[in-house]
């Protein structure tokens, strides 16, 4: 077994009301350590996530989202969102934030890290993981 | 084979810590390996030494203490989210200033990391949680 495992943090629940989505970026940042090669997956509610504009003022706690911008410095350069988890919440690409990253094998070419995919593909990419961490 | 656990739900509301419990059980009695368990999210309230469940239920906290006692399993509880929800241990409970601890023999405070650590070194990762 090689020591770089394909790891994928399936993220699918909203932001806010439970803490599984900040505890999940919690894993991913740490994790980012470990030299792995890292994905992350958002369908179901998880798409709300990644959603632009988030104000939490009114429920009193922390707004997290703009830790996704910073991703591409932990070389964590792959979020893939499903297209119709997407659509069945009324919500296109266009309502999530602008997240990038430098590729470094395209001299520092900044690049999006968000790919949106559709729910067969989804499963292609779960496929190809070595472990999957569900939040 | 080497399997790794994470326990992603809290004792007693949910099931997922008692078949987490399960499934180790059986895993260790078909001749599997199963170095740790890590505890997350509402799962860290397993290792409180402090619940007090009716006589005639499970005490969950005790069943993982014997677990971990009989097999060696090693059960890492998330100190960012041990924190957060009032576990502590000697250390953290001096370094915090609070005036107990209450983390149960058996469980050991540690970082996200030892997740990881799993994740990479067994050769199946099971998750039980929602």
């Amino acid at each position: 077994m090689s020591d770089v495992k394909k790891f994928l943090y399936v993220n699918r629940k909203a932001p806010y009301g439970t803490i599984y989505a900040l505890e999940s970026l919690e894993v991913v940042l740490i994790g980012a350590a470990f030299e792995q090669d890292v994905a992350l997956a958002f369908l179901d509610d998880g798409v709300f996530q990644l959603t632009k504009s988030q104000e939490t003022d009114g429920i009193g706690v922390k707004n997290f989202s703009p830790t996704f911008r910073a991703l591409g410095d932990y070389d964590v350069t792959r979020l893939y969102v499903e297209r119709e988890s997407l659509e069945e919440r009324g919500l296109t690409e266009d309502d999530l934030q602008e997240i990038m990253y430098e590729d470094e094998d395209d001299d520092w070419a900044e690049k999006p890290s968000i790919r949106v995919i559709s729910r067969a593909e989804m499963a292609d990419v779960m496929a190809e993981q070595d472990v999957i961490l569900s939040f | 084979m080497k399997i790794g656990v994470l326990v992603s739900e809290g004792p007693y509301t949910h099931q997922a810590v008692d078949s987490a419990y399960n499934f180790v059980k059986a895993a260790l009695a078909a001749g599997h390996e199963v170095p740790r368990v890590f505890f997350y999210h509402d799962g860290v309230n397993v290792s409180t030494r402090l619940s007090v469940p009716p006589q005639d239920e499970r005490n969950i906290q005790e069943n993982w203490t014997s677990l971990a006692k009989e097999h060696g399993v090693d059960l890492v509880v998330c100190i960012a989210a041990a924190q957060r929800r009032g576990i502590l241990d000697k250390n953290e409970a001096e370094r915090q200033g609070k005036d107990a601890d209450n983390i149960a023999e058996g469980f050991r405070i540690s970082g996200l990391g030892q997740l990881i650590e799993m994740g990479i070194q067994t050769d199946r990762l099971v998750t039980f949680g929602d």
